[in-house]
């Protein structure tokens, strides 16, 4: 008994060591001279290998973006290769300084787990995929179907409840990998996928043979705001990375892209001028630099550029933006002005 | 009248059906009614999966890349393209992606590095492999090879550049995990058969309590610990490297195992022989070491080996903490690349050549070991 109050109070002793030295997060990220940036490394057009084997995507240009804005380098970063079940647990064990891996902003993940959600980064939400040839044109002419679903995920959840809310009756067919998943759609051993839309938009694109063969009903059955998430106990890091984050939506907002950067800098508008820091100094509000957003934009472009390049309809994954576009043009991608 | 030979009349050659092909047909094939049978449900089976087998295999398969040379996207859409057009296999995944599937997230401009690795720890395998090198500095060497292996990959020193383990990945890194578990996991076995056995009680329950409790959780719990809730315990700043956790979590795993096969090796050996140990005025570590361990390794080579081989399969587990072993990169390769995700089979197929290689080599080593080593103890 004597033992284990010691060692509990050494566990307590270590643990308050921790939560005082770590108060200042972007000081042990200069004094490291890289970024820790937990990541998947298994998701096309978030973050997967590319050509040459380095890590690239929708996620990954977030962290460059921050790597830039501190660093002016957007290659000052690591990435850190993380399970699902791993990500959350990686980010309160300070193993990774911001955590950029498709994780859904929800409440009982941002209260009580010591973490909280700097910025939405694309929304997205789950919905259904079918064989054009059933003739369906709702989901909720889906009664007795067979659904393709993975195990253990919130996608089945979602399923479930979608089902049993519309007294529908359904046979779920889960499966363990997103390629078993696939295949068993496109070969009609299920009638019906379900996935997040944007995933499933990619699926549907690469589909063997033609993908005007499937599509993927309106209905959205969940809300799924994919965000960038980081230990609540440094608030100046939150603003970090959140105003990174809207710096590159804000940018495209007022048309600025990495190509007309330098045009950019020579700007009359004083709201561009804010932004890249040619008038006012807001980057030592976060601790960075005046020309901290000009370097992000300079490094990754803005935000029009991060979704065209890797998840856009140029891309293997074929994806219109959608709700995610700008506020101003039909979406709900909003972010608070900088001024 | 009677014909007397002077010589012996050369003997007959075995009657035709007994001889040649129609013999071994009839003596392995067809040599009962039942096994008739089962020999034409066989033919007929291969009769019908053979042809689409070879056809996807080879006659339909596409082996090489097409598209400009450096443009990626062009390169995957000809080749993809040309691939469903074909209906085989695509081998030219395999020429696409090789390198991210053998080296992970490794630099490709470093991947020599990864390489010369995988040589130098297989080398040092067939190495120990061979008896007449089981001499004091083979253990010396191993150390020294430990040691370069840790260079090369993280380099920072001696004009290397610095790669952070989070990069490792692929087939250095399976191979590692597996080849220092067992380095570590050999010695630390025995120690823990020979406590088991010890006389001394404190010894005795702490090598029984760690090998029980070690024994009764599942590898995947192991490394659960290792990778969620170790780091929760430590303070934020100090955070030890995931790889050296999920590494020290399967040698802890797989001492526990090896304990238990040594242990089985040691009961076997004959009591008389402790006896005469001891009644040649040996002391226990003289006993144990040129008596007792000698003979009970031999005879715990097969189990050995099926632990071995148990622990390089197991190491394959680390994707569920998020490395990339060989085979989940081999899996990344394809479903990470929307255009390439239909070929699957191609990818995996890849993968369980590599490890049936390794695999299968360790255990005709251990056939050959056991016939080498057999000094006629069994009656």
């Amino acid at each position: 008994m004597k033992s284990f109050k010691l060692l509990t109070t050494g566990f307590l002793a270590l643990s308050l060591a921790a939560a005082s030295a770590s108060a200042a997060t972007l000081d042990t990220v200069k004094e490291r001279g890289k970024l820790l940036c937990g990541s998947n490394g298994k998701t096309a057009g978030f973050s997967a290998p590319n050509a040459k084997g380095k890590m690239s995507g929708f996620d990954v240009d977030f962290c460059r973006a921050i790597s830039a804005a501190i660093f002016n380098d957007p290659d000052k970063v690591e990435y850190i290769p993380l399970t699902s079940k791993q990500r959350l647990t990686a980010l309160q064990s300070g193993e990774i300084d911001v955590l950029s891996r498709t994780t859904t902003w929800t409440m009982s993940r941002d209260s009580g787990m010591g973490l909280s959600f700097a910025a939405t980064t694309i929304y997205d939400g789950q919905g259904f995929m079918v064989h054009k040839d059933l003739g369906v044109t709702s989901a909720l002419e889906l009664a007795g179907a067979a659904v393709c679903t993975r195990t253990g995920t919130t996608t089945e959840l979602n399923m479930a409840d979608f089902f049993n809310k519309n007294k529908m009756e359904y046979k779920p067919v889960v499966f363990e990998d997103r390629s078993e998943e696939k295949s068993a759609f496109f070969s009609g051993r299920c009638d019906v996928m379900t996935a997040d839309r944007i995933a499933m938009a990619g699926i549907r694109a690469n589909a063997p043979g033609n993908p005007d063969d499937y599509i993927i009903l309106p209905e959205v059955i969940s809300k799924e705001p994919l965000a960038l998430a980081v230990r609540s106990n440094d608030s100046e890091w939150f603003s970090l990375v959140r105003w990174v984050a809207y710096a590159l939506i804000n940018a495209e907002e007022m048309g600025v892209t990495s190509d007309n950067l330098a045009k950019m800098l020579k700007s009359e508008d004083p709201a561009i001028q804010r932004l890249l820091g040619v008038n006012g100094n807001l980057g030592e509000k976060v601790g960075l630099k005046k020309d901290w957003a000009a370097n992000a934009i300079g490094a990754v472009g803005n935000y029009s550029e991060i979704f065209e390049r890797h998840v856009g309809p140029n891309s293997p994954l074929k994806i219109e933006r959608g709700i995610n576009a700008l506020w101003n043009q039909g979406g709900i991608l909003y972010a608070a002005p900088i001024r | 009248m009677a014909i007397i030979h002077s010589e012996p009349l050369p003997s007959r050659p075995a009657p035709a059906s007994n001889s040649g092909l129609t013999g071994w047909l009839k003596g392995n094939l067809f040599s009962s009614p039942f096994n008739t049978a089962l020999t034409l449900i066989c033919v007929y089976g291969l009769w019908q999966a053979m042809p689409g087998l070879v056809n996807w295999f080879f006659l339909d398969a596409t082996w090489s890349i097409f598209g400009p040379e450096g443009n990626a996207n062009e390169i995957t859409k000809q080749t993809v393209a040309v691939c469903k057009e074909a209906g085989g296999a695509c081998w030219s995944l395999i020429s696409v992606k090789h390198r991210f599937m053998f080296f992970g997230f490794y630099p490709q401009d470093e991947q020599w590095r990864p390489l010369l690795t995988c040589f130098l720890l297989i080398g040092m395998v067939l190495i120990s492999g061979i008896r007449a090198y089981w001499k004091p500095w083979l253990i010396v060497a191993w150390l020294a090879a430990i040691v370069v292996c840790f260079i090369l990959m993280m380099g920072g020193v001696a004009g290397l550049t610095y790669v952070a383990t989070s990069k490792w990945g692929g087939l250095p890194l399976t191979l590692g995990l597996a080849v220092f578990s067992v380095v570590f996991a050999l010695p630390l076995g025995i120690a823990l058969a020979l406590g088991r056995r010890s006389q001394m009680n404190l010894i005795r329950t702490l090598c029984v309590s760690y090998i029980e409790l070690v024994r009764a959780v599942p590898l995947i719990s192991i490394l659960f610990m290792a990778s969620f809730l170790l780091p929760l315990f430590m303070p934020e700043e100090l955070t030890i490297n995931k790889l050296l956790r999920a590494q020290i979590g399967i040698i802890m795993f797989a001492a526990a195992y090896m304990a238990e096969v040594i242990r089985g090796g040691l009961q076997a050996i004959p009591k008389g022989q402790y006896e005469a140990a001891d009644a040649m005025g040996l002391s226990y570590w003289q006993a144990t070491f040129k008596v007792i361990l000698p003979q009970a390794l031999k005879v715990s080579i097969p189990p050995l080996v099926g632990t071995i081989i148990g622990t390089f399969k197991d190491s394959s587990l680390v994707v569920i903490i998020g490395l990339f072993d060989v085979l989940n990169t081999t899996r990344v390769a394809f479903s990470s690349d929307p255009p390439w995700s239909p070929f699957y089979l191609e990818a995996y197929f890849v993968g369980a050549t590599v490890f049936f290689i390794f695999c299968f080599g360790m255990s005709q080593y251990s056939q050959w070991l056991e016939n080498h080593l057999d000094t006629g103890h069994k009656n």
